[in-house]
């Protein structure tokens, strides 16, 4: 029905010529346009009825003395449906490590919550097929569940800022209880929210696979950068580490790098290292962390994430 | 009684106090608003900013913000 409709406002309504470049690249536009701002509404919105279930005072709380590994595991998980902004990456950074919940799990979630969440897997679903979004999805977890037990690991507990382990809350933080139609309520405002902050970088994206498709050389960047090249992934996650943005934000520079000829895995490495490790996210975050700690996270990530792109550019 | 708006100071914590305040004149309660922005402060009630505190209890935490009536029947709870 979609493809009924795309190809009427192309021929019927616009009258481009049947056939034509032009006329391929706006049904194809089109096509997609509506495609993924109806899946991104769908998912938003299912999925925020979910995460108003988990607030992070409740997630705060099923995590509090875990032990260690199973601990990663649901803190990877719970970064998924935890609604989380890196803007609040400090109080909750603090509540966490009051509560009990071990550092390695805490630092589980928050790599985790940036970089997996249903905007990035809708996105690449939409995209790329289902396929690389799944990968997308385990690969972001794995690297969070990772990340989190070595650091945990290496007990790095005298890295965090002493003010952080002096902080009691005194009295408990209360889970409000919500009505369902107050859910829905959250539901509604939360996907207007997000389409209304992303909607012209998946318009952009859209735009570069239908238009720009036919006029670059296919394998423009494959010569320098394809499989071939052994420095591709370090490079590309180099580069996304100082940019600062969400998954939908980076999704046309992916796009057109992936139209291009950039390999799967190095592609996959780059959104993740943009996501995961930026320089504002480290500032926020060195109010509750010292240097080397930041180090040894940043670090770690590093090597997580090209490992990832490796093994995808192997087995891919 | 005892009114707390909690936020760092954003555009939402400013319309959860003008919020209140409106509330408060509609329910003929002569009360001040204390603005709370220290995070340390905010802590001890939530992690998800604006919140409101009516009398010490956390009657409400992030976005989105509440309707003005549901604030109104919110610090009504507590009179």
């Amino acid at each position: 029905m979609l493809k009924e409709f795309a190809s009427y406002v192309t021929y019927g309504l616009i009258k481009l010529d049947q056939g034509s470049r032009l006329g391929d690249a706006t049904e194809f536009f089109i096509y997609d346009t509506i495609k993924i701002f109806l899946l991104l509404s769908v998912i938003i919105f299912v999925v925020s009825i979910i995460r108003s279930y988990f607030p992070p005072e409740k997630t705060k709380k099923i995590l509090s003395h875990k032990k260690e590994f199973i601990g990663n595991i649901l803190a990877a998980l719970l970064g998924v449906v935890t609604p989380f902004c890196s803007c609040s990456a400090v109080p909750l950074f603090i509540g966490f490590v009051e509560a009990g919940v071990p550092l390695g799990v805490t630092f589980s979630f928050l790599i985790s919550s940036p970089m997996v969440n249903e905007v990035a897997v809708v996105l690449l679903w939409g995209l790329f097929g289902w396929k690389i979004a799944a990968i997308y999805m385990g690969t972001g977890l794995l690297v969070a569940i990772f990340g989190g037990f070595i650091i945990g690991k290496l007990k790095l507990e005298k890295w965090v800022e002493e003010y952080v382990y002096k902080f009691h809350a005194g009295q408990e933080q209360e889970i409000l209880k919500q009505a369902f139609k107050e859910r829905l309520q959250y539901a509604k405002w939360n996907t207007t929210d997000i389409l209304k902050k992303v909607w012209l970088s998946i318009i952009i994206a859209i735009g570069i696979g239908g238009f720009i498709h036919g006029y670059v050389p296919q394998d423009f960047l494959a010569n320098y950068a394809g499989k071939g090249n052994p420095f591709a992934v370090p490079v590309a996650v180099a580069l996304g580490v100082p940019l600062y943005s969400n998954a939908a934000g980076v999704l046309p520079i992916v796009y057109a790098l992936m139209e291009k000829g950039l390999s799967v895995g190095t592609v996959l490495a780059f959104m993740m290292a943009v996501t995961a490790l930026s320089l504002p996210e480290m500032i926020i975050l060195r109010k509750v962390l010292k240097i080397p700690l930041l180090g040894v996270f940043a670090g770690i990530m590093t090597v997580t994430i090209i490992a990832v792109g490796y093994l995808f550019n192997a087995i891919l | 009684m005892e009114i707390k708006v909690l936020g760092p100071g954003c555009p939402n914590c400013e319309k959860m106090v003008e919020m209140a305040k409106k509330a408060m004149k509609e329910l003929g309660i002569d009360a001040n608003i204390e603005k709370v922005s220290d995070m340390m402060e905010i802590m001890k009630y939530t992690m998800s900013t604006p919140g409101l505190v009516v009398n010490g209890k956390l009657k409400h935490s992030g976005k989105p913000l509440p309707s003005p009536d549901k604030v109104k029947e919110l610090i009504k709870s507590e009179m």
